[in-house]
């Protein structure tokens, strides 16, 4: 039974991620652009919502105890303006400036996080957020698996809605433009607009994740949103292979359970002195895996990036 | 109004200015922004550190110069820590950078060098533990030296040494072959190419000049504040900001960049509060981004 329990909170956890995932594959995985401020979206994401449907809270802004759907929406929404933001200020420059400036707003997010106590609750987070199904939160088993089926079913949601949109007109245009960026403005495409739109759904998943993950933890603090959840979601995509949705979700489940199967071996291999130390080596190991794969099967499991190949620059054998 | 703040902004200034002078080369010349720079930084200033103690251990305790906090065995440390960077830089070029650039994909290599950076901190985090260290725990007397304004010696000292550096970079970037190639790869690699330039050599001088200064400019941050792991990592955003401040490929404009964000960024601590220091760069970033994306002195595209 505890098992049954254990597997529901993993299968939750990484369906989390499975969300973030899929947000940052419609980002580079089909359109191309690179963030590096995955933790900062996600964060604006669980902030929003759980300023929204808080109690209220005399210490802090707002606490306005709405519904949990109605933080949800406004989790995407604020998300996705500032993705957006992002997106139109950099967007005309080359690739790199859009890296290093999602990079700063991961960066800001956090030190407003950890220092406007005012909106944020500073250092010590939000507490109190309302979960899902609390009424169940006295038989964990079935709160987990309630909690499963709420994530499991956002999750399918997204995948639904990134499939067709991919699909569509939209999709395309944003594949033609990653392809041969010429050739589709020639046709009439404006590619910042495009992208701008690309990047800030993406945003907008994110900050859906972050909300789902606040209501499912119920209380949230500036240290969930470090440098280190954009590089576990980046691994989990390349592991997966962008541009592939199937890859996002099945490669956040993979190296999440890496990740924590990991962690549980270095906590009871290592005696407690040095398991920070232990659990530095993993990051080690998590980034060297990161770099292997980018050299040896930059497609990663399902991916399709089949670009330039085509035009024989590289006429390497698919592996 | 205490005008404290310039000197503490023209020091944080030297030190993001020395370090942006090499993600504005590797972005010239190899055209990625290196997020591993910030980690070269760390992994130069634990190397020195590893070094003064080998020579500690070696030759007993030295008495620091004249008014210094540091000795002889700092200086040569520093030294054989510039190459030892610069040696990890050119390693990690072979194994990765190098491999991914010939696949014609920059953004690739810009991914690559985020998880390089992840895995270069934590190693530093497994070898040396995250607790902050220090060159010398010696305490030093400002001196004042008029308008409310107080110095340390090695503060000066600094100072001095960030300005020979940049004079001697700009000297090496205008005066030399080296530097006249480095430049026309940046501006043309196909006809550096035509013309006989060794374009491998360029690739190399790049990165052993860019991790010797972040090697110098880490060490300041040593000598001056503390040593962590993250030291790097936290000034990654500051020095991609002077860089792109200062224009991508400029060495005047990243100092002059490292220069304007430092000072900003100790005015902030004066006049808005310390914990806002880090947002600084990046509302200094956006504003360039905005207003004028090329930077002070940086030239169009081609």
């Amino acid at each position: 039974m505890d098992l049954i329990g254990y597997g529901a909170f993993f299968l939750t956890t990484a369906l989390i991620f499975a969300i973030i995932s899929l947000g940052l594959n419609l980002q580079w995985g089909l359109t191309g652009l690179f963030n590096v401020g995955v933790a900062g979206f996600v964060a604006i994401g669980a902030y929003t919502s759980a300023l929204m449907t808080t109690p209220d809270d005399p210490a802090r802004f707002g606490g306005f105890g709405l519904p949990i759907l109605i933080g949800w929406a406004g989790a995407m929404a604020v998300a996705g303006i500032a993705a957006a933001v992002t997106g139109f200020a950099t967007l005309r420059l080359r690739s790199d400036y859009l890296a290093i400036t999602t990079f700063g707003v991961s960066v800001v997010v956090q030190l407003v996080a950890l220092n406007a106590q005012k909106l944020t609750g500073g250092a010590f987070g939000v507490g109190f957020i309302p979960r899902p199904f609390a009424g169940l939160a006295e038989t964990p088993l079935l709160f987990n698996l309630s909690n499963l089926a709420i994530v499991a079913v956002v999750t399918l949601l997204a995948w639904l809605a990134l499939e067709h949109l991919s699909r569509s007109p939209w999709g395309r245009v944003l594949k033609a433009l990653r392809e041969d960026e010429r050739a589709a403005i020639s046709l009439g495409k404006s590619a910042r607009f495009y992208r701008v739109q690309a990047f800030a759904v993406g945003g907008a998943l994110m900050g859906l994740a972050g909300a789902v993950q606040a209501h499912f933890t119920g209380f949230i603090a500036p240290d969930n949103y470090a440098p280190m959840l954009t590089f576990q979601v980046w691994v989990m995509l390349i592991v997966g292979g962008s541009g592939s949705n199937l890859g996002a979700v099945v490669g956040s489940v993979l190296v999440w359970a890496i990740w924590a199967g990991s962690g549980a071996l270095t906590a009871t291999l290592f005696p407690p002195e040095q398991q920070a130390r232990a659990a530095s080596l993993q990051i080690v190991a998590i980034g060297v895996m990161l770099c292997v794969i980018l050299l040896f099967r930059p497609n990663g499991l399902f991916g399709n990036l089949t670009y330039r190949r085509r035009f024989g620059l590289k006429a390497r054998k698919p592996s | 109004m205490n005008l404290q703040f310039v000197v503490d902004g023209l020091l944080t200034g030297s030190m993001i200015g020395l370090g942006a002078i090499g993600v504005t080369l590797t972005y010239a010349i190899l055209r990625f922004s290196n997020f591993a720079h910030g980690d070269f930084m760390a992994w130069g200033t634990y190397a020195t550190l590893a070094v003064v103690g080998a020579i500690g251990a070696m030759v007993g305790k030295v008495a620091p110069l004249g008014p210094f906090s540091f000795g002889w065995p700092l200086l040569v440390a520093l030294a054989v820590g510039c190459a030892l960077t610069g040696l990890l830089a050119l390693a990690l070029d072979a194994v990765l950078f190098s491999r991914l650039r010939a696949r014609g994909q920059s953004i690739i290599v810009v991914m690559a060098s985020f998880g390089a950076s992840m895995a270069l901190r934590s190693l530093l985090e497994f070898i040396f533990t995250s607790r902050p260290t220090y060159f010398s725990r010696a305490i030093q007397i400002a001196m004042p030296v008029g308008f409310g304004i107080r110095i340390t010696p090695d503060q000066i000292a600094l100072l001095v040494l960030t300005a020979v550096l940049v004079a001697a970079t700009h000297l090496l970037m205008t005066r030399t072959q080296t530097g006249r190639s480095m430049q026309a790869v940046s501006q043309n690699p196909a006809l550096a190419r035509v013309v006989g330039i060794d374009v491998a050599r360029v690739v190399r001088a790049t990165w052993m000049l860019g991790a010797a200064l972040a090697c110098v400019a880490g060490t300041m941050v040593g000598i001056l504040v503390q040593i962590r792991p993250l030291m790097g990592f936290d000034m990654l955003l500051p020095m991609f900001a002077a860089a792109i401040l200062g224009g991508i490929g400029s060495v005047p404009g990243a100092v002059l960049g490292g220069l304007i964000i430092g000072l900003a960024e100790a005015a902030a601590v004066q006049f808005v509060g310390a914990e806002w220091r880090a947002a600084v760069s990046f509302v200094i970033l956006m504003a360039v981004l905005f207003v004028r994306p090329i930077g002070l002195f940086g030239v169009k595209e081609r």
